[in-house]
């Protein structure tokens, strides 16, 4: 039996579609609640981010527990920047006792990105490794080998950077995330559709599901302070350029219209199997792309 | 070697305020040779002590100075007896350790920090120094082709680059070099990738249940004493 909602999509032909919502900066999440409620119905999961940038925000499980109170399927990202191994675990068995079962294992960026630069950072695991500890905990053992009253389970996935400028490492990583037990990547965000061809080439002997990252530009401006600030990202510079020369006002109808534009060509083409997509703090115009992509 | 850089003369002047006769203590090792509190920099803060002083008109201090040849050796410090009688503070250009062994050794004396202890590490280039060495009890450097990911990493991971790498730079500072990017790039000269392909698991950190100690490494009844 599927171990979620998600799980089960991901085990069928369906072509998936995931997008992600950024909890706010403080305790009001009335506008989180709105996004959730715009969004449940128009994807297949709904990704609350953890920190994302290293900025200090309310929970991503705070995010999930909402997502499930309101009726959706929510994947819990968790970092190893701000949690040791035991507050990892700790967080996995809340998440899993009130119904979260999809996890999204990241190592998390590095502090120095994000607004508590002075702050110590963790790392006690890596992506990898919370893989594996998610497995070992769902055979009924902590991560010191002590019985665990009551196993979680949990549909497990993490990113792989198909755009990555060097990539082989990249692929080596990837490789180790399989093996470790990941059933679905999210990627970074995908722009030239070669990379992702090439990707894809190589990834598809292996038995997971792959989503393409989807990342909503609004301007060219916001195209390159991510290109040099936020880690991960690499606009191409055709895409820089094709932002740069909209008429002013219409840098979101422009980033929609590329995101919309990809998100055809990776279906048509059956290049992976669905799509994720980033709106970065632009989460009402979701269902828009949705619908503009036909998904 | 230790590196350190010597604290601004601003805090020096504050922490030793309360204090008329100073003692400026340098180390002849580690501190000499990264430039932060050698027997010149003993010298230069020195006059530059007194300057300040006759500038701001309102210093008590007289001041001595002293290199030791290394400060973290209480063989070392026991020389230095009478001259500490004569001081109402010592201020240490040693590094931390030094500090710390000189502070055991005169426990009469207050013994203030001259220096910002920063790392264990390697010159690059002249005037230059990069970390190399995180002290963690568990050294990985077979696996790693001599490049070590918990100190030159910044998240100190062991399994593969993070997805912030870009240009073989990493996403924490442009100006430093991605530490997986060099173990792939060194690993696939020596024909070791598959030490790479390899999971690590977590670390153990109760290698680093400080503070550490090591015992009876030295076998100083056969002279093979580091000192």
């Amino acid at each position: 039996m599927a171990k979620s909602l998600f799980e089960e999509k991901l085990n069928s032909d369906h072509f998936l579609v995931t997008t992600e919502v950024g909890p706010p900066k403080g305790a009001d999440v009335s506008e989180m609640v709105h996004y959730i409620e715009l969004l449940k119905d128009r994807v297949d999961a709904i990704n609350i981010t953890d920190h994302q940038s290293s900025v200090m925000r309310f929970p991503s499980l705070g995010g999930c527990l909402l997502v499930k109170e309101l009726g959706g399927e929510p994947i819990l990202q968790m970092t190893c920047r701000d949690r040791n191994r035991l507050a990892l675990q700790a967080d996995l068995l809340l998440a899993y006792s009130r119904g979260i079962r999809n996890v999204l294992c990241l190592t998390g960026d590095s502090i120095d990105v994000g607004d508590h630069k002075e702050a110590k950072p963790v790392f006690d695991l890596d992506s990898v490794q919370l893989l594996r500890m998610i497995r070992t905990m769902e055979s009924g053992k902590d991560l010191s080998g002590n019985d665990l009253k009551g196993a979680p389970e949990f549909c497990i996935g993490t990113t792989v950077h198909p755009a990555a400028d060097f990539i082989e490492p990249q692929l080596i990583k990837f490789e180790k995330k399989v093996a470790a037990g990941a059933q679905f990547f999210q990627t970074q965000g995908i722009y030239d559709l070669d990379s992702l061809r090439r990707f894809m080439q190589y990834a598809s002997q292996f038995n997971v599901k792959i989503l393409a990252g989807i990342i909503v530009m609004v301007s060219a401006r916001m195209a390159r302070y991510m290109n040099d600030n936020v880690p991960g990202v690499i606009v191409p510079q055709a895409i820089v350029d094709e932002l740069a020369n909209v008429e002013k006002g219409k840098g979101l109808q422009k980033g929609v219209e590329i995101a919309v534009r990809t998100i055809k060509a990776v279906k048509e083409e059956k290049l992976c199997h669905g799509v994720h997509i980033m709106a970065v703090g632009n989460e009402r115009i979701v269902p828009e792309i949705v619908e503009a992509a036909e998904l | 070697m230790i590196v350190a850089e010597q604290k601004s003369l601003e805090e020096i002047r504050r922490m030793i305020a309360p204090y008329e006769r100073v003692l400026i203590l340098g180390c002849g090792t580690c501190m000499t040779v990264c430039g932060a509190g050698g027997e010149r920099e003993v010298s230069f803060l020195h006059s530059a002590l007194r300057v300040a002083q006759a500038r701001s008109g309102d210093g008590i201090h007289s001041f001595t100075e002293y290199t030791v040849k290394r400060q973290c050796d209480p063989e070392f410090l026991a020389t230095l007896v009478d001259r500490v009688k004569e001081a109402d503070a010592l201020l240490s250009l040693g590094c931390g350790i030094g500090v710390q062994v000189a502070a055991e050794h005169f426990p009469d004396t207050p013994v203030l920090p001259g220096v910002n202890t920063s790392f264990m590490g390697a010159v690059s280039e002249l005037g230059i120094w990069d970390e190399r060495c995180a002290a963690c009890g568990d050294c990985r450097l077979a696996e790693t082709a001599g490049i070590c990911p918990i100190t030159r990493c910044t998240k100190g991971i062991l399994n593969g680059p993070c997805a912030g790498t870009k240009n073989g730079k990493c996403e924490a500072n442009k100006d430093i070099d991605c530490a997986w990017i060099l173990i792939y790039r060194r690993l696939e000269r020596l024909g070791q990738l598959d030490k790479m392909r390899r999971y690590y698991p977590p670390r153990n950190f109760r290698t680093i249940p400080r503070p550490r100690r090591i015992v009876n490494k030295v076998r100083t009844e056969l002279g093979e004493s580091n000192g």
